[in-house]
């Protein structure tokens, strides 16, 4: 049985790739996911705030611990040792990730200034990432920010990058865009490699008790995964030379199978690793294995983008909110076994 | 010379490298001063430094000093060559070990920085009380004096151990020596390495236990053999003296530097001779070199080693002309005929004398100085030369001090001057703590040592304050070694820098100043108009000194630069620039480099944020042109109000105004007895902001005045017509519910001078307004804007009624913040996590309080001189406060339960008996009374007020009983108040017990998870992975619960509390646990500068351990089972947020990912699998059904 898939023009042994998350950050679990079949380990991502962040703290606790109190002349943190900051350290990870493991290592990339995202990224394909992953984590808050000075900005940050490095680009798109397939297809056009659908956010949430906001992680839902499947089917075979992967709430075989249907090279996981562990990649490949044998295909490829806008059997699906014959059918999230 | 290796460094690390090249086995425990040798031998280890056997020490921090005694010992018998490092209570505890391994002729170096013992008082700072006590141990004594001497003693006592097998104490003075900054030779490996016989060490080894080879040790002897077993270590004591003066004798032809037993400097035909040891000998060899170069017959004898003691060598080393000895003692032992050096000396002499080996007998003086860092300048070495030549000279004496009771002091004359100093530049800086003052300085002196061919020598004064910490930084240079061991006198410094103006009208640091001199000024007033700044006074000396006066924008230049409020490079910079040591760019070069060395890794742009203040400095440098005439209108105010108690006006305003030292021995309390409620008269307005309060959008919660850590910010409700005399501007609101009468008002009001500007009301406070969320009911705002208002808002608020406490309930946060705090405006730390824990206990049970406080942070902030936060209600009651030690609290405040329970209990005895007397109903009232509520407690009052009354009438000897313990029939609340090194590692033994035997005791465990008052070292408390000194690569084990070991007592109260997440969780705690018959131990989360965290997020940090799992709130209350009910309540939720973004938000664990990121990574999946494990244990164990057993309740 054939599971290989491209991605970004690289080959991949199978379309699982677990996505940006702190599980890259341990070598043990990198080669764990490799050893249970991950095709590509994207690593977590490297936030240029919190570089800048965290060295001035470091600086600020380590190196300025003057207390002027007789008992602790030294301060209070051990501060003789030298330490790395976070680009070095992120930058010595992916050295390690490329000596130790055979799939390819792709960087993931966080950044403000356009100067730090240039740099930067020069420097991860330095290091020897085989491709790049832009996370823009962008919360367009700016109420005098259109919508197009928001693509403008992921646009021009794209084409300076494409000047500057040549390993191939993907960009980690959020799902508030207002025309996503064209946005896409302007991105393509200015030399992004594949996309992701879709970036999550962490959504903050409100402490009743103290009526403040609290930052709050919550992983992941199956049902969060059918927004990334209506735009893959949409774009699926649409633009050339785009790879386009899938993120965000893929937990069950039957999901990434969905992914793949609707035209995903990749599918992405992440909260189901942490869930369940590294090994959980063995399981769904099995899983996918046995569904691609129950229905007779050989390889991915022989069922990639069956179910997209290009050959579904109704395509308006995608297209149409249909709300109300939904609305009238509603019992339980669409799709999703509950 | 050139080929020696210069260096520059402090005592602790100058016997810490010879110690940790030495050694393979190093057994610790933290204590000033001494803590940073081990620190030193730590890192070291860390950084994979290896011994002259090429392995790397192990070094090893237990929970105590006797722990750490017992390690070694054990070290010694299984044949390692061991060590340790400690000073003063520490040594203390290291005492029976000590004889056991002299005992056992076990060779060993114990380091020590010589320090005070706690007697009437703590205190941190140096003399030789603690050494003197060991003297009876069998270890050797040597004396380094100077930091040169540290290094070389160091060795020289290591090779002489080893030889002698007499284990050897090694002492230098506490903070004089064992913190001053000198340059000096660094002892080679190559040198070390010759001085360490190989054969000795492997005889070491062979003597050690090995059951290839088994022997005993250790027996019991019975009285036919003990005597003679004692005995027959003499001969090795006997060869000692030779054996280390041959060591001293091999290491010169090594090094060049030869020493003595005894060595002696003066006029050889000299008459008048002191002898000393330690730190003092600097003073006093400048004092008699001056005094010979002038033809003076005196000299100085120094005594190296103590003991053993050799007679033959003093008298040696004494000129035949001597007429008279002064021995000088830098410790007391009260009730002696003379301190141990002076009576070792008189003995000595008088049995070569009475044996015939002396023809003619000294006079022999004992004195004592220094105590306690006492200063001891040339001035006092000539003020004892002065009485050595009367012809009656005083013996006993003391020197230093006025001793107005005993009159045992001497005069001395504070204007000599020793000409030491001719070509010696001394210079003084006056920073704050935080703003790195004493680094830069540090940083100075080894540009200076190492790139010119000058001495340097810097000593550094700091504060009994945490929060706004003063630093005062010596610094002196010359073309000859340094030995001034004394702080640089009046009309001493050529330059005086004021690193922050508000100390111009605090210190008249100008004193300071010789003629010509320059007077560097920090501040944002330019340069033509900052004469105006100045006060009267310091105007006056720099027209009469011809001062030079320079001002920086320092603050100014750092913002610009981005640098925040750190302005030392700056200052650095226009120090080298004006003073002219090195040639200016050169200077600015070497700056540039130490930056480069600190940041050069952590980012391009903090190194260029720093390089750009260096720049701007030169450029915002300017002089000051200097008026001809005072033209100032103000000058120094007073330090306390002239209102102020006679005791605050007498002696606390003294201390104050920095003139302690001239407070004669009269003033003082004899038996470290000192009033409360002082630190009310130490304005020292730190906050640059301040809160400002709302009253319309306030909701009067009270959560402000619980989270204030310095009891600045205060509630009071009282009637509105006491508004009508209220200053103008004073605020309030009509005071909400229905729990008080209408109409009342209510004001939160702030203490602008005391306050520190943490800003930890405004953050708690949850009110906003609907129209601009930027505006809470307290907003922080620029102190100066509101500061004269509040200020007299505050003396009308001080003014006004405290309100009934029989009417408030203080299961209620609103109600609890009405309750008058008896602990306000600590020395601790801005946005300090644990005070106000205690400032809660003292609104609920203040009155009645008790507390037996262990040595800590809470001990300092609690009881530092020159103030105490402690303070009393109107009617004069509050908390009583002692420090016994640090490993003893608890045991100390069960005492205090015993003393009360016991006269308790005999008051009752004596009300019963003379019940027919004093009146039936009034004594089965007192005997019955129900004290569980504020009115409970307030009735009791009046009952024992009518009982004295009746007392006064009533003849017999049980009256007059009754009459001096009748108090004692009101409640008490005795609480055990410290942290955890207390209560997880030294004090544990003793808490253990006290949970263990039933009394009414309240434990308040202020865990802050490491040793924050010593400096941050690993506790069993640490946590998992995060980082502290002893634990450089994280910590690897799990933090001890506490909790859970009281709670299989199964009768103690037991509570976790954390206020930042769950104030009112915390509140009931306390109620709780006091309101219980029994036991109980409140466990605290206290947020804590040693955590690398901005304590200004305080309550963010706390909110983040509890939803991390990090610290689960709950409460274990036995009577619960009484009533069939589960004891365990879980008050928090289960695990909500990962634990990877708390320890990401503290550098105490986020700089492991950046030095060990594997181990990193590996503790926190650890950690995050134990949190919710934990969390779970907990939770099953409150689901437990409980069956009703009566005997609980």
């Amino acid at each position: 049985m054939n599971l290989t898939t491209k991605y970004l023009g690289l080959e991949l042994k199978n379309p699982l790739v677990p996505s940006a998350s702190p599980l890259s950050r341990s070598l043990d679990i990198a080669r764990e996911l490799e050893d249970s079949g991950a095709a590509a380990i994207i690593m977590y991502s490297l936030f240029e705030e919190a570089i800048t962040a965290e060295s001035e703290s470091m600086v600020r606790f380590l190196h300025h611990q003057d207390t002027g109190f007789a008992e602790s002349t030294a301060g209070y943190l051990p501060d003789h040792q030298d330490f790395q900051n976070g680009l070095e350290l992120y930058l010595e990870q992916i050295r390690k990730l490329k000596e130790s493991l055979d799939i390819p290592v792709i960087a993931s990339l966080n950044g403000v200034t356009d100067s730090g995202w240039i740099k930067h990224a020069i420097e991860l394909a330095q290091a020897g990432a085989d491709a790049l992953e832009l996370n823009v984590y962008y919360v367009a808050a700016n109420l005098d920010q259109s919508g197009a000075e928001v693509e403008n900005l992921y646009l021009e940050l794209l084409k300076e990058l494409r000047g500057e490095i040549r390993i191939p680009i993907n960009m980690k798109l959020s799902p508030t865009f207002s025309s996503v397939g064209n946005f896409v297809k302007r991105l393509a056009d200015a030399g992004v490699n594949g996309v992701s659908l879709f970036n999550r956010f962490y959504q903050p949430d409100i402490d009743v008790g103290r009526l403040a906001l609290r930052a709050r992680l919550t992983h992941s839902t199956s049902a969060e995964s059918l927004l990334a499947m209506r735009w893959i089917a949409i774009l699926y075979g649409r633009i050339e030379n785009l790879s386009l992967g899938a993120t965000g709430g893929i937990h069950t075989a039957e999901d990434a199978i969905k992914l793949l249907l609707a035209g995903a090279d990749v599918v992405h996981l992440c909260s189901a690793l942490l869930e369940k562990g590294p090994t959980y990649t063995a399981l769904l490949l099995g899983d996918i294995a046995d569904w691609m044998q129950e229905h007779g295909f050989e390889s991915v490829e022989d069922f990639r983008g069956r179910v997209s806008a290009l050959s579904a059997p109704n395509p308006a699906e995608l297209e149409r909110a249909n709300y109300l014959s939904v609305l009238d059918s509603y019992s339980h999230s669409p799709g999703v076994r509950v | 010379m050139s080929h020696k290796s210069m260096v520059t460094l402090d005592g602790n690390e100058a016997a810490a490298y010879v110690a940790h090249m030495t050694n393979e086995v190093i057994a610790i425990y933290p204590i000033t001063p001494s803590s940073n040798m081990g620190e030193w031998a730590d890192d070291w280890s860390a950084q994979g430094i290896t011994n002259l056997w090429g392995t790397i020490p192990d070094v090893v921090e237990m929970q105590s000093e006797a722990g750490a005694a017992g390690a070694i010992h054990g070290a010694l018998q299984g044949g390692s060559l061991a060590t340790t490092f400690t000073a003063s209570q520490g040594l203390l505890l290291m005492i029976p070990n000590m004889y056991k391994i002299a005992g056992e002729l076990s060779p060993t170096v114990f380091h020590v920085s010589a320090r005070s013992l706690a007697a009437q008082a703590l205190s941190i700072f140096g003399d030789h009380s603690d050494v003197m006590a060991c003297r009876a141990t069998g270890y050797a004594m040597l004396c380094a004096a100077s930091v040169q001497e540290v290094m070389d003693f160091a060795l020289i006592a290591q090779a002489s151990t080893l030889e002698s097998r007499v284990p050897l104490l090694h002492f230098f003075d506490g903070f004089r020596t064992s913190h001053e900054v000198s340059k000096i030779e660094k002892l080679p490996v190559d040198t070390i390495r010759a001085m360490i016989d190989e054969d000795l060490v492997a005889a070491c080894r062979a003597r050690g236990l090995n059951p290839d080879r088994p022997k005993l040790r250790g027996t019991s002897q019975n009285p036919d053999v003990y005597f003679q077993g004692r005995e027959t270590v003499n001969p090795y004591y006997t060869a000692t003296p030779d054996i280390v003066q041959g060591v001293m004798d091999r290491f010169a032809a090594l090094t060049g530097r030869q020493y003595g037993l005894f060595e002696y400097v003066g006029a050889p035909d000299a008459e008048r001779v002191i002898a000393l040891m330690g730190s003092g000998i600097g003073a006093a060899e400048e004092t008699v070199e001056h005094l010979t170069a002038l033809g003076e017959k005196v000299g100085l004898v120094k005594v190296r080693l103590f003991r053993p003691f050799d007679p033959a060598r003093l008298i040696a080393a004494l000129p035949g002309t001597t007429k008279c000895i002064a021995v000088l003692d830098r410790t007391k032992e009260p009730g002696a005929d003379g301190e141990p050096l002076y009576k070792d000396i008189l003995t000595a002499l008088a049995q070569a004398h009475g044996e015939g080996e002396l023809a003619s007998m000294p006079r022999v003086l004992g004195g004592r100085y220094g105590l306690g860092s006492k200063e001891f300048t040339p001035a006092m070495v000539k003020g004892v030369f002065d009485e050595l030549a009367k012809p009656a000279p005083r013996n006993h004496f003391t020197v230093g001090i006025l001793d107005d009771v005993g009159h045992t002091s001497l005069d001395w004359d504070p204007d000599f001057k020793s000409s030491a100093m001719q070509g010696v530049t001394a210079c003084v800086f006056y920073g704050l703590g935080s703003d790195g003052t004493v680094s830069a300085n540090k940083n100075s002196i080894k540009i200076i040592s190492e790139e010119t061919p000058n001495f340097g020598q810097g000593y550094f004064e700091y504060d009994s304050k945490k929060a706004g910490a003063i630093t005062i930084s010596h610094l002196r240079f010359g073309p000859n070694p340094i030995n001034s061991t004394y702080l640089i006198g009046n009309d001493e410094a050529s330059f005086v820098a004021c690193h922050q103006p508000t100390f111009l009208t605090r210190y008249d640091m100008l004193d300071k100043a010789r003629k010509g001199g320059v007077f560097l000024l920090n501040s944002h007033t330019p340069p033509e108009r900052v004469w105006d700044d100045l006060p009267r006074r310091m105007q006056r000396t720099i027209l009469e000194k011809e001062l030079s006066v320079y001002v920086i924008d320092a603050y100014g230049i750092a913002a610009a630069t981005g640098m925040g409020r750190r302005i030392n490079t700056i200052m650095q910079t226009c120090f080298f620039a004006i003073s002219g040591i090195l040639p200016k760019d050169e200077a600015i070069a070497h700056i540039k480099e130490a930056v480069k060395k600190t940041y050069g890794k952590k980012g391009q742009a903090l190194l260029d944020r720093n390089y750009q203040a260096i720049d701007a400095a030169l450029a915002g440098l300017h002089q000051v042109s200097v008026p001809g005439e005072v033209s100032s209108t103000f000058d120094r105010p007073p330090v306390v109000p002239d209102d102020a108690p006679d005791f605050v006006r007498q002696v606390t305003a003294t201390l104050l105004a920095g003139n302690g030292n001239q407070l004669p021995v009269s003033l003082m309390p004899s038996d470290g007895t000192w009033p409360t409620g002082t630190t009310q008269f130490e304005k020292r307005n730190l906050a640059l902001k301040l809160p400002k309060w709302d009253q319309n959008l306030c909701t009067q919660c009270g959560k402000c005045p619980l989270v204030c850590p310095h009891a600045a910010i205060r509630a009071k409700v009282y009637p509105a017509e006491l508004t009508e005399s209220a200053p103008e501007g004073f605020l309030h609101a009509t005071i909400k519910g229905k729990d008080f009468p209408a109409g009342y008002q209510v004001t939160y009001q702030i203490a602008p001078e005391d306050c520190t500007g943490c800003g930890l009301c405004a953050e708690v406070c949850p009110i906003r307004d609907r129209k601009d969320p930027e505006h809470k009911a307290l907003d922080m705002v620029d102190a100066e804007l509101i500061h004269a208002q509040e200020k007299a808002n505050w003396d009308f608020f001080l003014d006004l009624p405290e309100y009934d406490r029989t009417k408030l309930d203080a299961s209620k946060i609103k109600h609890a913040m009405m309750m008058q705090p008896l602990f306000e405006f600590s020395g601790a730390c801005v946005g300090c996590g644990e005070t106000p824990y205690i400032k809660l206990a003292t609104q609920l049970f203040g009155d009645r309080m008790l507390i037996a406080n262990a040595t800590g942070c809470s001990s300092i902030y609690g009881g530092n001189l020159p103030t105490t936060p402690y303070t009393t209600t109107p009617e004069g009651r509050g908390p009583s406060w002692n420090n016994s030690l640090f490993e003893d609290n608890a045991e100390f405040g069960l005492g205090l339960r015993l003393a009360v329970d016991k006269q308790t209990a005999q008051a009752r005895e004596l009300v019963a008996r003379l019940a027919d007397r004093i009146g039936s109903d009034l004594a089965e009232a007192l005997l019955n009374a129900d004290q569980s509520t504020e009115t409970g407690l307030h009735e009791q009052r009046e009952r024992v007020a009518a009982l004295r009354e009746k007392l006064s009438v009533i003849e017999g000897p049980e009256a007059r009983s009754l009459e001096h313990i009748c108090d004692q029939l009101v409640r008490r609340s005795v609480w055990i108040v410290g942290g955890d090194g207390w209560a997880y590692d030294i004090g544990y033994g003793g808490v253990d017990h006290v949970l263990a035997s039933g009394r009414n005791v309240n434990l308040l465990i202020l865990d802050t998870e490491v040793y924050s008052n010593t400096g941050g070292q690993n506790s069993k408390a640490t946590p998992l992975g995060a980082v502290a000194k002893f634990a450089a690569g994280g910590k690897p084990t799990f933090k001890k619960d506490l909790a859970m070991m009281a709670m299989a007592y199964e009768n103690v109260y037991v509570a976790h509390v954390a206020f930042g997440a769950k104030d009112m969780q915390t509140v009931r705690a306390f109620l709780e646990a006091e309101s219980y018959e029994g036991p109980s131990i409140i466990i605290c989360y206290a947020p804590c500068i040693a955590h690398g965290v901005d304590l200004s997020n305080n309550l963010r940090q706390q909110d983040m351990a509890v939803n991390s799992g990090h610290w689960p709130l709950f409460r274990y209350d036995p009577r619960r089972t009484g009533r069939g009910e589960n004891p365990l309540l879980i008050d928090s939720k289960p695990p909500s947020i990962p634990y990877r973004d708390f320890m990401s938000s503290e550098t105490r664990f986020s700089l492991l990912t950046r030095t060990h990121p594997d181990a990193a990574e590996r503790f926190l999946q650890m950690a995050q699998k134990q949190v919710q494990t934990r969390f779970d244990l907990y939770e099953q164990l409150a689901q437990l059904a409980v069956q009703k057993s009566p005997a609980s309740e």
